[in-house]
């Protein structure tokens, strides 16, 4: 990861903050702070609002109150442009174009956050993505697919992964090598925030909703 | 004092009574301008139909001011985010609507025994025309976009668009008619506006303002209301 | 800007894809061209009159065809999230896919533009002049079509509402466009009409992408 410049996010505050949706609000006064190198698990009742909270850290989403702030090691950022470069954002859906081939789709992904081509290989070998490469995507299994997907995280190093259920499609196996990929992350001096219903296989701290 | 109204609660106080007046000043104004109307000289080439101007041509000066309104409580809307404005725009668009329809419909009727024809595609017909279909894409696109909120935006950023474009609309037709029609013998206003012709067209003019007031505030009124009632739906809902 | 490249080629590629790419926009051209002297009779002196004005109107309905799945996919399947978490600004997203949409739409129809109006009688010397306005006239028509999907991004009955939400847009152009050759068609100078159907299309290009970007945002929230 870059050791400086605007998206090197070192912490991430969120303060008071309330998100509705279709005139309901979801949640409110919701405060944490998330330094370098720990974890959030985002727990709560399916409806609680996990995706929408992830989608505001994001900027995706307007909040109906409080913020959402992020400080780099020098002091804050500029909101936008740590967005813009700091973070991945994983949602439920895998974002892979049926009639793509899985190879084009994932050298766009990571291309499209930073990553380069050393990157890609990287993603590639540690996601033991080769064989399925050539295949059309919507020729993939669900769980290749999540891997497909996950490989930006791993091509274009980034400081904030925001994950919406990240294990729900992956088995066994692949859980336990993604929990490996999340604490080599952290490790690093990333952040994580994992919305999830199962318990997260790396060590973090809880926030239900 | 614009800003003093921004909330819709003080709003609704503040003009509880205005339909009422407006509508019963629009009321006398029109009385005023249609008695002005009859009594107006007859036109030298036209005779007693140029009294179709005073019905056409506030309606189509209408329907450009309520353009400009959209536009103008949109950009509050957008920028501001402003819940009033983007309930004064949705309310603005049928009203402007009706207005530029009635501008169309007139035209076409004067222009019968003006041009022997229902319709002529001069330059003043076409460009209300593509005003009236910028009145359509704005109300169409409201419509279909179930989330109110964001089909307020979406509509909102259509119409400073529309904004943008109608002096070019406006601009093209102007220079597309002399390229298709050499200067036209018939002007749609006729000759040169004496007095007598004056005051009833501003007559008519104020009439179809206040008019136009009157309706928008009550369906400003309106809106606000069922946004109330279904928020209190929704909260009571929310307890069951 | 290597990120603007790289959205850039990736949309060609998807607008080569989508509805059958440039063949199918130029299907839908010929059949249209092919249904004028259906409907105004055979006459050559009639079909010369009309022959620019038609191919002008049919190059502003051929792009409307594919534009209903040119933010409608990405919405659906979570790429515009991915876009919109990118480095470049939305505005540079937006103006990406209404380029895409002009090269892999625009440049095919400008190209078969002149040879509709030739089939329909237009006189042989209009043909370059029919080429050059329908490729400039439809950079204008993708960059405010795309603006016009990302406008009704999320709504029902997407295509036909895109369709009555950019068509009074396009009136300018269409104007402009068919005033030129028109002009050209009665010896008059056609200089005028086709600079300002080009002021038209440079300034669709660089005010709509920030018009596509507000609705984006707007969609995503």
């Amino acid at each position: 990861m870059e050791k400086d410049g605007p998206g090197v996010i070192a912490r991430l505050l969120v303060e008071n903050l309330a998100v509705a949706r279709g005139g309901r609000t979801l949640f409110s006064g919701l405060s944490f702070a998330l330094e370098a190198g720990h974890a959030v698990a985002l727990t709560g009742p399916n409806g609680s609002g996990k995706t929408s909270l992830l989608r505001a850290i994001a900027g995706l989403l307007r909040p109906e109150g409080g913020a959402v702030a992020f400080d780099g090691p020098e002091g804050p950022l500029d909101a936008e442009e740590a967005r813009s470069r700091g973070l991945h954002l994983l949602g439920h859906q895998d974002g892979l174009k049926p009639a793509r081939a899985a190879g084009d789709e994932m050298a766009f992904q990571a291309r499209w956050t930073g990553g380069d081509a050393a990157g890609l290989a990287r993603a590639a070998e540690t996601l033991e993505l080769k064989p399925l490469l050539a295949l059309e995507t919507r020729k993939l299994s669900a769980g290749q697919r999540r891997r497909l997907a996950l490989a930006r995280l791993v091509a274009s190093p980034r400081p904030l992964w925001l994950l919406d259920e990240p294990l729900a499609p992956l088995d066994a196996r692949w859980r336990e090598r993604l929990g490996d990929l999340m604490r080599a992350h952290l490790d690093g001096g990333g952040l994580v925030v994992a919305a999830v219903h199962d318990p997260l296989p790396i060590a973090a701290r809880e926030v239900s909703l | 004092m614009v800003f003093g109204l921004a909330n819709p609660q003080r709003f609704l106080s503040v003009t509880r009574h205005a339909p009422a007046i407006l509508g019963g000043l629009a009321a006398i104004l029109f009385a005023v301008g249609v008695w002005l109307s009859f009594t107006a000289p007859e036109d030298y080439q036209q005779g007693d139909t140029v009294r179709i101007m005073f019905v056409h041509v506030p309606a189509a000066w209408l329907s450009l001011m309520v353009y400009a309104v959209l536009g103008g409580a949109s950009f509050f809307a957008l920028v501001f985010r402003h819940v009033l404005a983007d309930v004064a725009a949705r309310a603005a668009a049928p009203l402007g609507a009706a207005f530029t329809a009635l501008a169309l419909v007139t035209g076409s009727l004067w222009g019968r025994p003006m041009w022997g024809t229902w319709w002529e595609w001069d330059a003043r017909l076409t460009s209300v025309l593509v005003l009236f279909l910028f009145y359509l894409g704005y109300m169409a696109l409201r419509a279909s976009i179930d989330d109110e909120a964001k089909a307020g935006r979406a509509a909102s950023v259509l119409a400073l668009v529309g904004l943008i474009n109608l002096p070019i609309v406006k601009f093209s037709v102007d220079w597309w008619n002399t390229l298709h029609q050499p200067t036209s013998v018939l002007r749609l206003d006729g000759p040169t506006m004496t007095a007598d012709l004056l005051a009833p067209l501003l007559v008519m003019a104020g009439a179809y303002t206040t008019l136009f007031l009157a309706l928008w505030i009550t369906a400003i009124h309106g809106e606000i209301r069922a946004r109330r009632a279904a928020a209190l739906q929704l909260k009571a809902a929310g307890r069951a | 800007m290597s990120a603007f490249l790289t959205l850039y080629r990736r949309e060609l590629s998807l607008a080569w894809g989508r509805g059958g790419g440039a063949l199918m926009a130029c299907g839908f051209y010929a059949c249209i061209a092919a249904l004028v002297p259906l409907a105004v009779g055979s006459e050559p002196e009639r079909l010369r009159a009309v022959a620019p004005g038609v191919a002008w109107i049919a190059l502003a309905l051929s792009t409307l065809l594919s534009l209903e799945r040119l933010y409608e996919r990405d919405y659906e399947d979570g790429t515009l999230d991915l876009l919109a978490l990118g480095p470049a600004p939305l505005a540079a997203v937006a103006a990406a896919k209404g380029l895409a949409q002009w090269t892999a739409g625009g440049l095919p129809l400008a190209l078969a533009a002149p040879v509709a109006a030739l089939m329909l009688g237009a006189p042989a010397a209009m043909a370059p002049l029919v080429f050059a306005a329908a490729l400039v006239g439809g950079l204008g028509f993708a960059f405010v079509g795309a603006m016009g999907a990302a406008l009704a991004l999320g709504a029902r009955r997407g295509g036909v509402l895109i369709a009555l939400v950019v068509l009074p847009l396009f009136a300018p152009p269409v104007i402009f466009g068919a005033g030129a050759l028109h002009a050209f068609s009665e010896g008059l100078n056609w200089g005028p009409g086709f600079a300002l159907l080009a002021a038209y299309s440079l300034a669709a290009v660089a005010l709509t992408p920030f018009a596509a970007a507000a609705a984006v945002r707007n969609a995503l929230d």
